[in-house]
């Protein structure tokens, strides 16, 4: 996880575009600010952040089944439920799958689970458009690269 | 006997908008009278293509008010509502 930079997924692992499911990687990272504050001498990975981590991961599945030519949008969150804590240094798998696909939004139900075990869930709703404009296409396909998304995913 | 589109609709609206059922009726704007915003309106539109087995097509519809090729009367006021409803799943089984 990259912060300080909002970039919380580190690993595409798989997008089976059938199935409209997606698992990625993310490595909570043993130092960070935001564990001084949160909280002194008892460091949580904060849920707001599980639940970007999770949209996150939900927004590379809709930009792989909408083919690099829509962006989606975080637009509602329901049903989080944080049940349990998630400390410095976890290493996390995150998987989303489509449980709507309307018309120009999308709804993924999705969780995290650490050593096998489940850590957070949510049920997340996207409105997806047309890419803004070409610059944030063209940075979204360079962090595609660097996370290892699977070309020939795209359906 | 099956319940009518409309009557799936208001409660559909009633259930996820949390407006009291009986002040639905068939004349009610879903903008203009109930005051359902467009970020409410997806979970109708979810619960809706659900329901119905439908998609319903919400960015046409935008994109047609947005040009002045339709009016959100057409679309919104939830007998008409009903009525493409109707029409969408008699082409779903064409």
């Amino acid at each position: 996880m990259q912060l300080e930079y909002f970039q919380l997924v580190d690993r595409i692992l798989a997008i089976d575009p059938d199935a409209r499911k997606i698992t990625v990687e993310a490595q909570v990272p043993q130092h960070n600010t935001i564990f001084e504050g949160h909280f002194p001498g008892h460091p949580l990975m904060p849920g707001v952040l599980l639940i970007e981590t999770m949209a996150q991961t939900s927004g590379w599945l809709l930009i792989s089944l909408l083919n690099f030519e829509r962006m989606p949008f975080l637009a509602a969150v329901k049903e989080a439920k944080m049940r349990t804590f998630v400390t410095p240094g976890q290493t996390l798998t995150v998987e989303a799958a489509i449980a709507h696909d309307g018309s120009g939004f999308a709804v993924t139900d999705a969780r995290i689970s650490t050593g096998g075990k489940m850590v957070c869930n949510a049920t997340l709703t996207f409105r997806h458009v047309p890419f803004p404009n070409p610059d944030l296409r063209g940075h979204m396909e360079t962090v595609a690269k660097r996370i290892g998304y699977p070309r020939q995913a795209a359906t | 006997m099956m319940s009518s589109t409309f009557d799936q609709v208001a409660t559909i609206i009633a259930e996820t908008c949390d407006i009291p059922r009986d002040t639905i009726t068939p004349e009610s704007h879903a903008i203009d009278d109930l005051g359902i915003d467009s970020l409410d309106f997806l979970d109708i539109a979810f619960a809706i293509d659900k329901a119905f087995g439908i998609k319903l097509p919400l960015e046409k519809w935008t994109q047609e008010v947005n040009d002045g090729k339709a009016t959100t009367e057409q679309y919104f006021v939830l007998k008409n509502l009903s009525a493409r409803i109707d029409e969408l799943v008699a082409a779903k089984g064409e």
